[in-house]
């Protein structure tokens, strides 16, 4: 018992340390703040649903479509050293495609959003297949590659909706941005378990893991054990576009419309930011997914309590860079190797100690 | 005498074959557009606007290829702008002096590139992740200053902003029969000089030479005896330095601030600074190809606009094609002639 | 004057988390020596370099230049103590120019000169007889030239201590042979060098005095003519070496037409001119050469690394393409690298994911290797080849080389192949995981794996292989068996004296 305590205090949770510290602080201070804060209440919306409300659930909400960036986002910088800044952009994309499939026809039903979303998926999937090509084929670094369709990806968006912003009014689409009937938990918090499930599930029946993280690390060594390293690069983007779909999908559904001017505005930032917080090295190589999505709710939760501090939605940015800052210098190699020498010279003036108490 | 010859015997190098090739296409493309578009294109003032326009754009990426040139990157140089722009029109708005304005535009921009420098060369964070939080930072602190759009009132400020130089025997006849002279703002002056003094810097300069060192091997550059931390340090001060001189040239271009401006200035400054050809990956880079980034990308959207396509969706979407040319150019073009070094 | 101390290290202490890489070792170097630091991998050379270099910081100990008390916190500071080093890996800047990277870092003023530092390198290069320009740009440049700007560099500086860090591990006879002569030049103006090497002879060819180093402590120092090499290696690897010599030759077997397990003919690649080459099954075979003779490329090219060009292979006398590694890997071939830590190993992985690596690879992506079964692979492997880590679950990053080797030459003999390359399987290791690596070699052969071996030691050639390819120039010069596998028959050929067989 005591040997396992202390193998998670000496950083058995090795990267996932820093997170997860992050959250735990900011549940014990809204705490200390407003004990209530975390309260979850059973009410009935609009529809006449019993649902669950509360501050807890509103985070875990809002940070749906982040958490599913920060997965892609993941295997993206693993797999090529670099960030996707384009995935914002992509989503307004992939949101417009699906808008647009579902005008196209006369009534909206199961069929018809599974097709548009189908639709959208090829959408954000080709996308993510040209970045990838620039970035495995053309050996382009990815913020170069993806600075490109940062640039137009809004404006093709635009193109798309014919300049307009329409709405989708439905139930199934309301559904999927809010609750499903008869289940009291939000569906994007829902769609955001299956897609873990799912990325689970690829790695435990699939080399991806292992294959992404070897050419991540050492990509000249991998290509000469025979892994595709092209492939796999330009794999973990046609990935990332799946989850831009899902991200987009989500986000219109949520709103019932697309905008692709703010539709998930300076969202790439902060999905790259919740790979980070995650203890995922931004160079490449060994990654955890779970450490990403713990950074897109530490974000997200952070977001809400300056909301519940009353700060103005413009200047929480600016409270939410000190807490990253802060965040990160703890985290730093240079703090950390400070902390842990300071650590074994009390440790050794312990032991010199005890020895001298022993003669 | 015998080395400036052999100078001229060594083949280009990178930064060199990146940067004509990007003047060569700016060149044919301003040509092209004199020819088929006429216009504008045949005044001198249109250059100057365009110097006029950009001329805090100038100033960021010059700073922000200092940056790549060590193979790092700042995305904070919009906001910090943005910031600087908000901080001296309010202050100017309650009485304040322009010379303390433009101190205060300095020290804050200092006192940005001071702390990432901090961050990043001494307790080794991750740039983007650093100056994503100065970027979050300095936005943030603009909109606590004042969500609302601000307006300079301040009568020294505003003659100074209304100070131009003019050229007369550039300027060109209007319909009337007046002589309409060229017309450059003091911005640009300031833009200009801080281009030949980074120039300089980066060609004549130890530190300069200690930029390209570490973006070409940082250890190399340590066993050298390159101060590698104080060389990378000084690389954001002075892209921060600049940011801050490129806020108080915004403000005396637009004389107003709101929460939204220089939004995106930071992707643009990185486009100008690629397409002048810069690398991400460091070492290679140059202010006078960024300088002509910038006048690439400004020219690309002029055209745009006097074709016709007054969509506004084509400005963004023909920059977009244009950088991935211009990035796959370069790509060809490095990848080419590394094998040819192989073959040799 | 020749016996003056000119730097003395005493009582060096240095600690790394969990290991002693120094402890307690003295070191003195005299005005106008060539001194040769010896010692296995993990001897704790490199460690002791660094330390004087400023990139580590000692715990204890104290070092002092001509007397004087030296407080040594980074390569600035070694540098201006009058302590320059020039390491294996090039420690330049290639996007520099020659003359910038021999002056920067120590400019007089701020200024830059460039046309000054052009002319004064020009000087230097021209009196120092390297083919190079002041205003090239350094990556254009060999990297033997490379090398040699780096030395001019600490040539220039007027350094009084010149630490070469095996500094001939990339450069051919002529250009070693240029590198003594510039070496003795300067011990005959006073300066010290230090030299560490892998390669005895070119000690016992310069070098007057030998401090040998064992498990980060001090063996002892010696005069050169004192300490015959049997002796030296001994010290090194500190026991007897009867198990050298217990070798024999190889066997010399018969091979008919139907044991040929591969053959290609004119097979080229990117880096490799055409060649025929076969290997039996149960054949040790070796490719011998200097350094850039094309040994390696040839290698390459039989296992796709390099984009092959042309060429017919045929495999038990089927007719096969390989392009790409894994169509190598599925024909039964493994490669081990040249280069360890560039082309081999997964350095942040565990030794687990680096052994099954490539099996994973061939068993498919949809086919994932379970856990259990990798761990179970795993620890039959550290088992079999005694490889020294922690656990199956630490980066193999972190393991000393030859262990690092054996987890590389683990991760190819899970797959069990047919035939397997081994590229300088025994670079930068120790002796004893060399003798295991040999045996190995010989073992696999006995149960009827195909080998080709290469080795920059001839004599670990002929202990080993039963037929030798010479190659010279990038192309294959001559083929050595049997009675013909001597050393100076290699020489021979390999220095193109007369050639054996074909030509």
């Amino acid at each position: 018992m005591k040997s396992k305590f202390q193998k998670i205090f000496k950083g058995g949770l090795g990267q996932l340390t820093i997170p997860i510290i992050a959250i735990l602080i900011l549940v014990i201070f809204n705490l200390i703040r407003d004990p209530s804060f975390f309260s979850i209440s059973v009410t009935h919306n609009n529809d006449g649903n019993i649902v669950l409300a509360g501050n807890l659930i509103s985070i875990i909400n809002a940070a749906s479509e982040l958490a599913v960036l920060a997965m892609g986002m993941t295997l993206v910088t693993a797999a090529s050293g670099g960030q996707d800044i384009s995935v914002g952009a992509a989503a307004a994309i992939a949101g417009s495609a699906f808008v647009s499939m579902l005008k196209s026809g006369s009534t909206i039903t199961g069929g018809t959003v599974l097709l548009a979303f189908f639709y959208a998926c090829l959408f954000a999937m080709a996308f993510g297949a040209f970045n990838g090509t620039l970035v495995a084929v053309f050996k382009i670094q990815p913020m170069i590659a993806t600075l490109i369709l940062y640039t137009c990806g809004r404006s093709i968006a635009y193109w798309i909706n014919g300049g307009a912003t329409p709405t989708v009014s439905s139930p199934i689409i309301t559904a999927i941005g809010s609750f499903i009937p008869g289940i009291p938990i939000p569906t994007p918090v829902i769609i955001v378990i299956v897609v873990a499930i799912i990325f689970k599930l690829v790695f435990h029946f699939t080399s991806l893991e292992l294959f992404t993280q070897s050419v991540g690390i050492n990509e000249k060594a991998a290509r000469l054990n025979g892994i595709n390293a092209t492939w796999i690069k330009l794999l973990s983007f046609i990935i990332l576009g799946l989850c831009v779909a899902v991200a987009g999908v989500i986000s219109v559904s949520r709103l019932g419309l697309i905008n692709h001017e703010t539709i998930l505005l300076d969202v790439e930032m902060d999905a790259i930011l919740a790979v980070a917080i995650g203890g995922n090295s931004l160079g490449g190589g060994k990654f955890k997914i779970s450490g990403s999505i713990i950074g897109a709710y530490v974000i997200h939760m952070l977001t809400i309590t300056l909301y519940a501090m009353k700060v103005s939605s413009t200047d929480v940015k600016a409270y939410k860079a000190i807490v990253i800052i802060l965040l990160v210098v703890i985290g730093s190699p240079v703090i950390k190797s400070k902390f842990t020498k300071r650590m074994t010279q009390l440790k050794n003036r312990k032991t010199k100690v005890s020895t001298k108490g022993a003669l | 005498m015998k080395t400036r010859k052999e100078f001229l015997r060594e083949p280009l190098t990178d930064t060199q074959l990146l940067m004509t090739i990007t003047i060569s296409i700016f060149v044919a493309m301003y040509a092209v557009a004199m020819g088929a578009l006429q216009g504008g294109f045949l005044h001198a003032q249109q250059v100057f606007d365009m110097l006029n326009d950009n001329a805090s754009l100038i100033i960021v990426s010059c700073g922000l290829t200092i940056v790549m040139i060590t193979g790092g990157i700042d995305i904070s140089v919009g906001g910090v702008t943005s910031l600087v722009v908000m901080a001296c029109i309010l202050y100017l708005n309650h009485g304040g002096n322009v010379f303390v304005a433009a101190l205060l535009a300095l020290g804050i921009g200092l006192a940005f590139g001071l702390v990432h420098g901090f961050l990043i060369s001494y307790l080794e964070i991750q740039p983007f992740i650093v100056t994503l939080a100065g970027m979050f930072f300095a936005r943030g602190m603009t909109t606590i200053l004042s969500v609302n759009p601000q307006k300079v009132e301040h009568e020294g400020f505003a003659n100074l902003r209304s100070t131009q130089i003019e050229i007369p025997w550039l300027g060109y006849t209007a319909k009337n029969g007046n002589i309409v002279p060229a017309r450059i703002e003091l911005g640009v002056l300031v833009a200009v000089f801080c281009l030949i003094v980074v120039f300089l810097i980066l060609k004549f300069h130890r530190l300069g030479r200690g930029f390209y060192a570490i973006g070409g091997n940082q250890t190399s550059a340590l066993m050298l005896g390159i101060n590698v931390k104080r060389t990378r340090f000084l690389a954001y001060v002075f892209s921060g330095l600049l940011s801050g001189v490129s806020g108080f040239v915004l403000m005396m271009h637009t004389g107003a601030a709101n929460a939204t401006n220089a939004a995106g200035m930071e992707m643009n400054a990185i486009a100008a600074s690629i397409i002048g050809g810069t690398l991400l990956t460091g070492g290679v880079g140059n202010v006078i190809g960024t300088f002509f980034g910038v006048l690439t990308l400004t020219t690309i959207k002029k055209i745009v606009v006097s074709s016709g396509l007054n969509q506004p969706w084509w400005q963004s979407i023909t920059t977009g094609g244009m950088l991935c040319f211009f990035i796959l150019l370069q790509s060809v073009v490095l990848s080419r002639r590394n094998k040819k070094k192989k073959a040799t | 004057m020749h016996d003056e101390c000119l730097l003395s290290m005493r009582h060096i202490n240095k600690y790394f988390p969990g290991v002693k890489a120094l402890s307690d070792v003295d070191f003195t170097l005299r005005h106008g020596e060539i001194h040769a630091l010896m010692g296995e991998n993990g001897a704790g050379k490199s460690t002791l370099i660094k330390v004087l270099t400023g990139v580590y910081q000692n715990d204890g100990g104290e070092i002092a230049v001509e007397g004087e008390k030296l407080h040594i916190r980074s390569p600035q500071d070694a540098q201006r103590g009058g302590i320059s080093t020039v390491y294996q890996e090039i420690t330049l800047c290639p996007n520099l120019t020659v003359a910038e990277n021999m002056f920067i870092g120590r400019e007089e003023g701020p200024l830059i000169r460039q046309k000054n530092y052009v002319k004064r390198a020009n000087e230097i290069l021209s009196e120092l007889g390297i083919p190079a320009r002041g205003s090239q740009i350094l990556g254009s440049c060999s990297l033997a030239v490379q090398q040699m700007v780096a030395i001019a560099r600490a040539v220039d500086m007027k350094c009084k201590v010149l630490i070469l860090d095996e500094p001939t591990s990339s450069l051919d006879d002529k250009e070693v042979q240029v590198l003594f002569k510039l070496m003795r030049d300067l011990k005959s103006r006073g300066v010290g060098i230090i030299f560490v090497t892998h390669f005895l002879e070119q000690v016992y060819e310069v070098c007057d005095r030998i401090t040998v180093l064992r498990n980060g402590e001090l063996v002892g120092e010696y005069l050169t003519e004192d300490l015959p090499q049997v002796q030296l290696v001994a010290k090194m690897i500190g026991k007897d070496l009867d198990e050298l010599s217990s070798f024999g030759k190889a066997e010399v077997k018969e091979y008919g037409p139907d044991d040929v397990f591969y053959e290609a003919e004119e097979l080229s690649s990117s880096d490799a001119l055409p060649f025929d080459f076969k290997i039996h099954k149960g054949e040790v075979n070796g490719f011998t050469g200097l350094l850039g003779s094309g040994r390696s490329e040839s290698v390459r090219a039989i296992f796709g690394a390099d984009k092959v060009n042309g060429g017919t292979v045929k495999i038990k006398g089927d007719s096969v393409k390989i392009n790409k590694p894994i169509d190598a890997m599925k024909h039964g071939i493994g490669y081990l690298p040249e280069d360890r830590k560039r082309d081999g190993i997964i350095a942040d992985l565990s030794v687990r994911e680096n052994i099954i690596l490539a099996l994973q690879v061939m068993k498919g992506f949809f086919k994932p290797i379970s856990r259990s079964e990798s761990e179970a692979f795993a620890d039959e492997y550290i088992k079999a080849l005694n490889i020294k880590t922690a656990s199956r679950e630490t980066p193999i990053g972190s393991l000393s080389g030859g262990n690092q080797q054996k987890v590389i030459l683990a991760r190819w003999l899970l797959t069990h192949p047919d035939y397997l390359i081994l590229d300088e399987p025994t670079r930068g290791i120790d002796v004893g995981t060399k003798l295991e690596i040999q045996k190995l070699v010989l073992k696999l052969a006995e149960d009827g794996v195909s080998v080709t071996f290469i080795s920059s030691e001839i004599e670990e050639m002929l202990r080993t292989c039963s037929r030798l390819i010479v190659m010279r120039d990038r192309h294959v010069v001559g083929e050595l068996k049997g009675e013909e596998l001597t050393e100076a028959q290699v020489m021979k050929t390999i220095a193109g004296g007369n050639t054996v067989n074909e030509e």
